[in-house]
């Protein structure tokens, strides 16, 4: 609202030459941003619809697909890691997410209550894990010790609890009246009950962005995957990618063409993209949820 | 409300009279339910962030897995030592340092500036179509930016092949090429969060008073006054506290990244200390205490900066971590 006020005011007033260029080069500057940013993205939706022969011999961006085929998707789809990986990584992200909200808000309500003995020190115990942790020799032993190693939860449970995530709900609670918690607990209401019929409503904006941070880095993970998953069935999705990707070589042990790599590409990211647009409102939101915490 | 919290007070006085051994009975009666609530959380706590703070032990043993911790040999500060004679370390820490820092010279103003720019484009719409196309890169996961880096930078890949039409840069496979990796590293870096990280100096701007502007106006100031005047000066608590946390994050590079770029043609500019700890605990001449000494290493220098940068946003007067 404040630009259009503003672009108004400027119509009215003659503006100055220098200010004239500048606006000019700011819209040049951000067309060229935007420009970068989607040229490799559409140098890989190109890739992946071109022919493997004819993108082999080719060198440079791409604009447009060489040979226009969809063979390469054919292959994709064809190729049952993907979908194994698929498979589980929803399983991890939906399973996982729902199980991290849980003991964020658990964990969030609990720290953020008013008096009770051990409160200053349960959360310093939180914060400090933030700050300090075991590594990665030490955190792979104790996930082997309880014996997750080589099972799917060895990438559900280690990571319950992001302390960053928490520390966002918790403020978020700090927020809520304490008359609203009074009033119900006169009614006889437990803890479960203020948490989440009174206290979780009240704050959905933010847990909606924690879901969101949870389930995008559930999606995104794949160095636990690596440490723990030795079974090819349990892979999840950015594993299979890393093969596909990175390592170049599949279960027949071939290097996989370029195309048929843009097109996994695609079909790998293309869920996410999808949810984008829906979700994008809320991180403005967050961040400032963030921010305000500083 | 009032006399509830008087009340209230009256008993946390009277408590502080109370031998502890009554109060905590007290408290337990009041709020095992708290308590109770708590404990999976505890035991999540207590299992996987502070078991393997326990588990730094074996940087001081040799550890076997056949024997556990409790039958492996003490060996003391050998690892440490060996570490600090290691022929590697000026590498690790000169390539920590240099990615370090070279996130915070290009990549965390790269952010400030595109929120500026944005800021004063004119065209409401155009604005929204930045922020959402400048957005996008950061959900595109590590693996496949990593994927797509590859394939740029081949022999045939588009960014070889834009630099040697623009520098004349010669036409390798640019990821081989050591003195590459750190730029590399960079820009795509730059390319996967300039507009993510831009969404919180977007909205400390909105919050600007826009009154500020029209009196800047009416007093003669021009476009570039108000910027450096009124607009960079209301931004800089929200710089300094996103520097701050930056600088206490310095030394947590991203490995995963690294890992998924570097081939042992480029450690000599690639390998950082996570990176190595990885190595050294899971694929080359593989020592576990030795890897977790490495690790404790980076952990204490990691806690220690951040305590430092938490003094100073603290002696700022600003908000402070803890």
């Amino acid at each position: 609202m404040t630009s259009i006020a503003r672009k108004r005011e400027s119509k009215k007033i003659q503006i100055p030459l220098g200010e004239r260029i500048f606006y000019i080069a700011d819209d040049a500057l951000m067309i060229l941003l935007c420009v970068l940013i989607l040229l490799p993205l559409i140098h890989v939706v190109a890739g992946s619809f071109s022919d493997g022969a004819a993108y082999m011999s080719h060198s440079g961006l791409l604009l447009w697909p060489l040979k226009p085929t969809t063979a390469a998707y054919e292959s994709v789809i064809a190729n049952q890691n993907i979908w194994t990986g698929y498979r589980n990584t929803l399983f991890i992200v939906i399973v996982g997410t729902l199980l991290d909200m849980l003991f964020s808000l658990v964990a969030a309500y609990v720290l953020s209550r008013k008096k009770y003995m051990l409160k200053s020190f349960f959360n310093l115990m939180v914060v400090f894990s933030m700050y300090f942790s075991g590594g990665m020799i030490p955190f792979f032993l104790v996930v082997k010790g309880v014996g997750l190693y080589k099972s799917i939860w060895a990438l559900i449970l280690p990571s319950l609890i992001n302390v960053f995530n928490l520390v966002i709900v918790r403020t978020a609670m700090t927020g809520v009246p304490d008359s609203l918690e009074e009033s119900a607990q006169l009614d006889g209401a437990g803890h479960l009950t203020i948490l989440f019929r009174i206290i979780t409503p009240l704050i959905l904006p933010s847990v909606a962005v924690v879901a969101l941070y949870y389930a995008v880095s559930h999606w995104n993970s794949w160095f636990n995957a690596m440490l723990f998953i030795k079974d090819r069935k349990l892979y999840p999705l950015q594993l299979v990618l890393r093969e596909i990707l990175i390592l170049s070589d599949t279960d027949e042990g071939y290097v996989m063409s370029e195309t048929i790599q843009f097109a996994t590409i695609v079909v790998a990211t293309i869920p996410i993209l999808c949810v984008y647009p829906f979700i994008q409102r809320y991180f403005v939101k967050g961040i400032m949820v963030g921010a305000v915490k500083g | 409300m009032s006399t509830v919290s008087r009340a209230e007070r009256g008993k946390v006085i009277n408590r502080h009279h109370m031998p502890l051994g009554r109060r905590i009975q007290l408290d337990f009666q009041k709020n095992w339910k708290l308590y109770l609530l708590f404990l999976p959380v505890l035991v999540y706590f207590l299992v996987f962030k502070y078991a393997p703070m326990a588990g730094l032990v074996i940087s001081f043993q040799d550890y076997k897995a056949a024997k556990g911790i409790a039958g492996s040999n003490w060996v003391g500060m050998k690892h440490f030592i060996n570490f600090f004679n290691d022929p590697f370390l000026p590498r690790l820490l000169r390539n920590t340092f240099t990615i370090a820092l070279s996130t915070l010279i290009f990549s965390f103003p790269s952010a400030i500036v595109l929120a500026l720019l944005i800021n004063e484009l004119r065209s409401r719409r155009m604005s929204r179509t930045v922020q959402t196309i400048s957005y996008i890169p950061h959900f595109i996961s590590v693996v496949v930016v990593c994927g797509i880096i590859r394939e740029l930078v081949s022999r045939s890949g588009g960014v070889t092949m834009l630099m040697n039409v623009l520098f004349g840069m010669p036409v390798t496979n640019m990821l081989y090429e050591p003195n590459y990796f750190v730029p590399i590293y960079i820009v795509s870096d730059i390319w996967s969060n300039i507009g993510w990280n831009s969404i919180v100096y977007l909205s400390a701007l909105t919050a600007i008073d826009q009154e500020l502007y029209e009196a800047a106006r009416v007093d003669g100031a021009n476009k570039w006054h108000q910027i450096i005047h009124i607009t960079i000066p209301c931004l800089i608590p929200t710089i300094v506290i996103m520097f701050i946390l930056k600088v206490g994050k310095m030394f947590d590079v991203g490995y995963e990244k690294i890992m998924l770029l570097y081939t042992p043609l480029t450690y000599e500019r690639a390998d950082v200390i996570n990176t190595y700890v990885y190595r050294r605990g899971f694929a080359e001449n593989v020592n576990f205490s030795y890897s977790t000494a490495v690790g404790f290493f980076n952990s204490v220098v990691c806690f220690v900066l951040v305590f430092i940068t938490n003094k100073i946003t603290k002696r700022m007067g600003g908000n402070s971590l803890w």
